[in-house]
C-alpha cells in the first residue's frame, strides 16, 4: 500500500492510459516494479542516507521512502495549525496502517476549539484529586508510576469522525480514530486512595494547556475502566497526545479523554464545562448516541482513492471496534450489502480496541461494492446508512447527517478499471 | 477465612462505618488550600466556584474593545473568531441560532467559565474576575438576556434565566455493559 509518491503518480498516469474498457491484467507490473532481471546483474543496494549519524544511531526514523502522513480534518475544513497557530483536528492515515496499533507519530489529534501544545516538564507536573473525597491528594509523576499499573489497547475516536459522500479516502472518512497500547494507573485506584464520598456522582477532569480543557464524566465510568495514562505504545505519551499525563476513557467520545491532565475533582452534578457544553444535545436519543461509541468498522484496503493492480486475489483488510466492549463478529459484503460473509478476526479482540479483520477475495474485474459490518459483545450491530435513515424517519432522497456519533457502514465501490471510490449516496 | 470472620465480628459489634476505606498505597500528599484554590477553576452550573467580583455590560464594553474586538469584531459578529451574538432574525428555538455560547448554554456560569479559562487567545488567565463578570454581562446583554445595567456577580449570574435552561437533553445514565441506545437501530 505504501508507495513512494513519484512512483505512485507515474503509475496512476499509466493506469489512466490503460483505462477505457481495459482492465489491468494480472501480469501487468505493479507500482514501481521493473521487468525481472538476473539478480546477479543488479547493483548493490545504496546505503540509507545518514544511517551512521549519531542521531540515527541514537533514535531511529522511518525510511525516507515511506511518506504516509496525517492531514487536517475535515478536508477543505479548518487547517491545523490555523491562522491563530492552533492545532484543531488531524487525521490518521488508516489506509497505510499495518495492524491494529497506530504508530505514535501518526496518532490522530483532536482539540476542542483548537489548542496549542504545551511543553510540560514531567518533574514539575502534578495531578490533584479533590472535591467530594475523604483525602485530597496531589501526586508527582514518579508517585503515579509507583501505583499498580495497567497496559491495555484502546481506541480513541473524535465525535467529528463522520463520513460524507464528498470525502475520498478512508483517512478522510475515518481517520479521526487511532488505537494505542496505553500504560498508566486506573483512575479507580486513585479515587479509592482518595476515598469518594457519598454524593460524588461525577468527576471533572482538567488539563494544564492554555484553555485548561475540562470534561465531565459519570462516576460509574470513573470507577470502571478509565486509565490515567503516561505511556503510549512503549514510550511516554507524545506531547500532541497529552504528555506527560492524560485520561484514556475507553469507548467514549474522544473529547472526554482529557490531555495534559492535572486535576480531577469529584463533584455532585454534571458540570457542563468547557469540553461538555458544545456537545449538549436537544434530543435525548441524540444525546445517548453522542456518548458511547457504537460498533463500527471500515475496510482500509481496498479503500477510496486506491487502485487495484489487476484481477485475482486480494486480502481485504480493515479495522473493527466498539465502545460497548470487544468485537465478536465482522462480516464483509462485496455486492453492496446483498450478501454477507464472515471475515476473519485477527488475534483476540480486546475491549474498546481496534481489531484487525481480513477477508479473502478474488476480484473478477467486474464492478463491486465492498462493505464491512461489526457486531460487539453487547449484541449491538453496526447499522447501514439506510437503517439510520429509517430510524430517524429521514425521507428517501433527502441528504442527511447521521445523528449522534456516526458508526454507519462505509461502502467502497470498485470500478472495472480497478479504481476504488467512496460509495456513500 | 479467618480474616473474614474477624471482619464480620467487627461489623456486628461496632456501629461505626467499618467499611470506610483508608488509603491503600499511602502515595501522594495533601495539597495546601492555596494549591486547591489556584486550580479549582471549573465553574458548576450553580456557580459554586465563582469568585468574588462584579461587572455590568457597560463596563464590559470597555474591556471588549480593548481585549476582544480585534478578533471577534466590534459588535461580536464580524470578526475572524467565532460569532458571539445571535442573528437579528428572531428564532423560536434558541438552538437555531447555532453554537453561540451566550445564547445556547443553559446556564450563565458556563459563559463566565469559558471566558475565564479560554480568553483572550494567547493571553488566557490575564483577565481579572471583575473583567470576566463584565464581559459575561456584555454577551448576555447583546443576546437579549439581561439589561445593560444589570450587575453580574457570584449571586446574580447563576440566577440568570437562560433561554435554553429547560431545553436540553440530559445525558444517559451510563452503567458498564449498557448499549448506547437500546433498540438502535434494530
Amino acid at each position: 500500500m505504501e508507495t513512494e509518491r513519484p512512483d505512485r503518480r507515474a503509475f496512476l498516469k499509466k493506469g489512466a492510459a490503460l483505462a477505457g474498457g481495459l482492465t489491468l491484467g494480472a501480469a501487468e507490473p505493479g507500482a514501481g516494479q521493473t521487468a525481472p532481471t538476473d539478480p546477479a546483474q543488479q547493483a548493490p543496494a545504496q546505503q540509507v542516507p545518514d544511517h551512521e549519524s549519531p542521531e540515527l544511531v541514537a533514535y531511529g526514523v522511518r525510511s525516507h521512502r515511506v511518506t504516509s502522513v496525517r492531514i487536517a480534518h475535515p478536508p477543505q475544513g479548518r487547517p491545523s495549525p490555523d491562522e491563530f497557530g492552533l492545532i484543531f483536528h488531524i487525521a490518521t492515515p488508516l489506509q497505510d496502517q499495518m495492524g491494529a496499533i497506530t504508530p505514535n507519530s501518526l496518532h490522530y489529534i483532536g482539540t476542542t476549539r483548537g489548542s496549542f501544545v504545551p511543553d510540560i516538564d514531567p518533574k514539575e507536573h502534578r495531578l490533584m484529586i479533590h472535591g467530594l473525597v475523604d483525602r485530597e491528594l496531589i501526586f508527582t509523576m514518579d508517585e503515579l508510576k509507583r501505583f499498580p499499573s495497567v497496559t491495555r489497547p484502546h481506541f480513541i475516536e473524535c465525535a467529528g469522525n463522520r463520513a460524507n459522500r464528498r470525502m475520498v479516502t478512508v483517512q478522510e472518512t475515518h481517520g479521526m480514530t487511532s488505537c494505542a497500547e496505553w500504560t498508566g494507573v486506573l483512575l479507580r485506584t486513585l479515587l479509592e486512595e482518595a476515598g469518594v464520598q457519598p454524593g460524588g456522582t461525577w468527576i471533572v477532569a482538567e488539563g494544564v494547556e492554555e484553555v485548561k480543557g475540562a470534561s465531565s464524566l459519570p462516576i460509574a465510568k470513573a470507577m470502571d475502566d478509565i486509565i490515567v495514562a503516561y505511556g503510549q505504545n512503549g514510550e511516554p505519551l507524545r506531547p500532541q497526545n497529552g504528555f506527560p499525563l492524560r485520561l484514556v476513557v475507553p469507548g467514549f467520545e474522544g473529547i472526554l479523554s482529557v490531555k495534559w491532565l492535572r486535576r480531577i475533582k469529584v463533584v455532585d452534578e454534571f458540570y457542563m464545562t468547557y469540553n461538555d457544553y458544545g456537545h449538549l444535545r436537544q434530543d435525548a436519543d441524540d444525546a445517548a448516541l453522542s456518548y458511547q461509541w457504537g460498533p463500527k468498522s471500515v475496510i482500509t484496503f481496498p479503500s477510496g482513492g486506491q487502485q487495484l493492480t489487476g484481477t485475482g486475489f486480494y486480502e481485504v483488510r480493515g479495522l473493527a471496534w466498539s465502545g460497548g466492549g470487544a468485537v465478536t463478529r465482522v462480516e464483509v459484503s462485496t455486492d453492496g450489502g446483498r450478501s454477507w460473509k464472515d471475515a476473519e478476526i485477527r488475534g483476540t479482540p480486546q475491549r474498546m480496541a481496534h481489531t484487525l479483520f481480513t477477508f479473502n477475495w478474488t476480484w473478477d474485474g467486474s464492478p463491486a461494492e465492498l462493505m464491512s459490518r461489526c457486531t460487539d459483545e453487547l449484541g449491538q450491530v453496526q447499522p447501514s446508512r439506510q437503517q439510520v435513515r429509517e430510524f430517524w424517519g429521514v425521507p428517501e432522497g433527502q441528504p442527511f447527517s447521521v445523528k449522534g456519533q456516526d458508526n454507519s457502514i462505509q461502502p467502497w465501490r470498485v470500478e472495472s478499471d480497478g479504481s476504488v471510490h467512496n460509495a456513500i449516496a | 477465612m479467618r480474616s473474614l470472620s474477624v471482619l464480620s465480628l467487627v461489623a456486628l459489634l461496632g456501629g461505626g462505618p467499618v467499611l470506610a476505606q483508608g488509603p491503600t498505597y499511602g502515595l501522594g500528599r495533601t495539597p495546601t488550600p492555596e494549591e486547591v484554590r489556584a486550580w479549582d477553576i471549573s465553574i458548576s452550573p450553580d456557580g459554586d466556584e465563582l469568585p468574588l467580583g462584579r461587572g455590568t455590560a457597560v463596563e464590559g464594553a470597555l474591556v471588549y474593545r480593548r481585549s476582544c474586538a480585534r478578533c471577534h469584531g466590534a459588535q461580536g459578529a464580524d470578526g475572524r473568531a467565532p460569532r458571539l451574538v445571535r442573528t437579528d432574525r428572531p428564532r423560536e428555538d434558541p438552538w437555531d441560532y447555532g453554537r453561540i455560547l451566550p445564547i445556547r448554554s443553559p446556564y450563565a456560569p458556563t459563559v463566565w467559565d469559558y471566558i475565564n479559562r479560554g480568553m483572550p487567545l494567547n493571553m488566557e488567565g490575564t483577565l481579572t474576575a471583575d473583567e470576566v463578570y463584565a464581559l459575561t454581562a456584555l454577551l448576555l446583554y447583546w443576546n437579549g438576556i439581561i439589561a445593560e445595567d444589570e450587575v453580574m456577580d457570584a449571586q446574580t449570574l447563576p440566577a440568570v434565566q437562560m433561554p435554553n435552561r429547560e431545553n436540553w437533553a440530559p445525558l444517559p445514565d451510563w452503567q458498564p455493559g449498557t448499549p448506547r441506545l437500546p433498540g438502535y437501530p434494530y
